[in-house]
């Protein structure tokens, strides 16, 4: 193991191991409530970006996985009363079929066009659960958890732990995948798809894999989301709100590496709580869109970029 | 259960109801369809028109067609504006242009949205004038007013659009800049100012269609987001940039809409025009009428 992956395994028990410990510590649970929201948009990011940023797909689609990793575990607990640790897993499979049939039938399109049919995709599958009675319909369902295990006192601490394991999962496999062949025959094709399958990078499964590593960590990441509002509608579960979000985040932080979306998501989730605590959740939408605009137009390579190119004019200053 | 009566009607409406949204779509088949700029924030221009022709209507009781029109210069500059910072920003510098240029007229289209709310709110808006709610009687059959007034104007439109391409200077110079850029450079033309005016006209056209939008039906801020589907919808189906044809793709998804209304219900009416885009984008991506083979 290198030093630098033995640092990041290092980093990422601390990490871990805070995360209990906040959970055994602190009594109050709204900083649990907030910060599940945050680590949440994290695990989505980070999968946003291995397609995103990684292969430069621009996916519309974050709510349709997001709002599928909802139902799924909606679905599993009211026909089967299934523990959250099987709803989780389950979703993740179903996340990652989807992947694939997203892959599969995007193969032809490129930029826009994917961009507009992942949007597609998502209006489909809402209205599909809209109609779908079992699950509530357009008017919702009502969800009732059930008792916490130990050592958590409440489930929002345990769902908060659950999400924070995603989280390290998410970016552990994000990681390993920048690291690999993987993640240079993505930025190849992102670079130029043709040049890259001249040359033998398999684009096109590089690409369905991309789709559904992606796929199946957002839909993760959907799941314990029914849980923790203890209530699912299609509207709000489907919501392109959660596109622009991930998407503001990844761009923000910057693609080009792992911890870009990291960066973005806990900068502009931390943001936005405090915005909607303390103004509107309108205002937070804008300040949201107003930054992404912001950024994509001054500082293309978004947070990580441009720590990249104060390092360079360092270095150079310095030789 | 199926009737014969209801299937008329469903097709009568359905091409009425086609030929409104040929026109809230040619703005983006000349944008999007000509120009190549991946304008995922007209829907959000639309509504934004329909705002602007409610606030005239409500304000100073102008009838929301002629509101319509006195908003379209604003629209106009409005358009050279956006394309300037769009061209500005992503087409001159060239590498990456895709992932952020989509990204802008997102974050763009949302901006719209969250602002149009803080400003009028969440709640539905809608206009007055003469002939908004009444209807006309043939037979059996009632056809809405304001679908008639909104199909008049649409074809009008539609008509005028084709020819100002066909016909004029400006309107050839602009398909030239779609065909071959360099060409366009080699004769001493400037291919940035020609863009940047073709896509001041697809803005400004958003004025009556803007206002045929809120003469149709009510609007909210957030209704761009089904028409992203309608709209996407008939400029790919059409082939990109094809003026006849996005009112022959209009047509066909007007009356796909209304029959599987009439069949299905409502609840089922937002997926369709998404579904119709997926397939064609799926099975035939240069449209019915394409332009690039």
């Amino acid at each position: 193991m290198s030093r630098n992956s033995l640092l990041f395994w290092i980093g990422a028990t601390l990490f871990l191991v805070a995360t209990l410990v906040m959970t055994q510590v602190i009594g109050n649970e709204y900083p649990f409530f907030a910060c599940y929201v945050i680590l949440q948009f994290i695990v989505l990011a980070v999968a946003w970006s291995i397609l995103g940023g990684y292969a430069g797909y621009v996916n519309f689609g974050t709510s349709a996985f997001f709002g599928i990793g909802v139902y799924t575990a909606v679905f599993l607990f009211k026909a089967a009363g299934a523990p959250l640790a099987v709803q989780i897993a389950v979703a993740a499979a179903i996340g990652a079929f989807l992947g694939f049939a997203l892959g599969l039938l995007t193969l032809r399109m490129q930029g826009i066009f994917f961009s507009i049919a992942t949007i597609a995709l998502t209006i489909i599958i809402e209205t599909t659960v809209t109609n779908w009675r079992f699950v509530g319909g357009a008017a919702g369902i009502q969800m009732q958890r059930p008792p916490v295990m130990a050592p958590f006192h409440s489930y929002v601490q345990m769902l908060f732990f659950v999400q924070a394991l995603l989280v390290v999962l998410a970016i552990a496999i994000s990681r390993y995948i920048q690291n690999s062949w993987m993640g240079r025959g993505l930025q190849a094709l992102k670079d130029d798809e043709l040049a890259a399958e001249c040359t033998g990078v398999p684009t096109l499964r590089l690409k369905l894999l991309a789709c559904v590593v992606s796929g199946a960590l957002m839909c993760a990441a959907g799941a314990p989301a029914a849980m923790y509002l203890q209530y699912a509608d299609p509207s709000s579960a489907f919501n392109l709100n959660y596109s622009v979000t991930v998407l503001a985040m990844s761009l923000i932080g910057g693609t080009a590496h792992w911890a870009g979306p990291v960066v973005g998501a806990i900068l502009l989730g931390a943001t936005q709580q405090l915005l909607t605590v303390t103004i509107s959740s309108e205002v937070n939408v804008l300040v949201l869109g107003v930054m992404l605009v912001l950024f994509v137009v001054v500082a293309p390579e978004g947070i990580i970029g441009l720590i990249r190119r104060v390092r360079r004019n360092r270095k150079e200053g310095a030789g | 259960m199926f009737s014969f009566d209801l299937l008329l009607d469903a097709v009568v409406i359905g091409v009425l109801l086609g030929c409104f949204y040929a026109a809230v779509s040619l703005g983006l088949s000349l944008s999007f369809g000509l120009l190549d700029v991946p304008h995922v924030a007209h829907p959000a221009f639309l509504v934004m028109a329909s705002y602007g022709v409610f606030f005239l209507n409500d304000q100073f009781d102008i009838d929301p067609l002629l509101a319509g029109l006195l908003i379209t210069p604003l629209l106009f500059v409005f358009g050279l504006v956006a394309y300037r910072l769009y061209y500005e920003t992503f087409e001159k510098r060239g590498s990456d242009a895709g992932v952020r240029g989509i990204a802008f007229f997102f974050g763009i289209a949302f901006i719209i949205e969250v602002l149009l709310i803080l400003q009028f709110g969440v709640d539905q808006r809608s206009v007055t004038a003469s002939y908004i709610g009444k209807s006309w009687q043939i037979g059996d059959m009632r056809i809405p007013f304001r679908l008639l007034v909104a199909f008049a104007v649409a074809a009008a439109l539609t008509i005028l659009l084709t020819l100002y391409l066909s016909r004029t200077f400006m309107g050839r110079a602009i398909r030239a800049v779609a065909q071959d850029q360099e060409a366009l450079r080699l004769m001493g033309a400037n291919p940035v100012r020609i863009k940047q005016w073709a896509f001041g006209i697809a803005t400004a056209v958003l004025g009556i269609a803007g206002a045929l939008l809120i003469i149709v039906a009510p609007v909210d801020p957030t209704l761009d987001r089904s028409y992203i589907g309608r709209t996407f919808c008939v400029v790919v189906m059409a082939g990109l940039g094809s003026m006849s044809g996005t009112l022959v793709a209009a047509i066909i998804l007007g009356v796909a809409e209304t029959i599987v209304l009439t069949l299905f219900g409502a609840s089922w009416a937002p997926a369709i025009s998404f579904a119709m885009l997926l397939g064609i984008l799926a099975i035939r991506p240069q449209g019915l009428f394409g332009r690039r083979s």
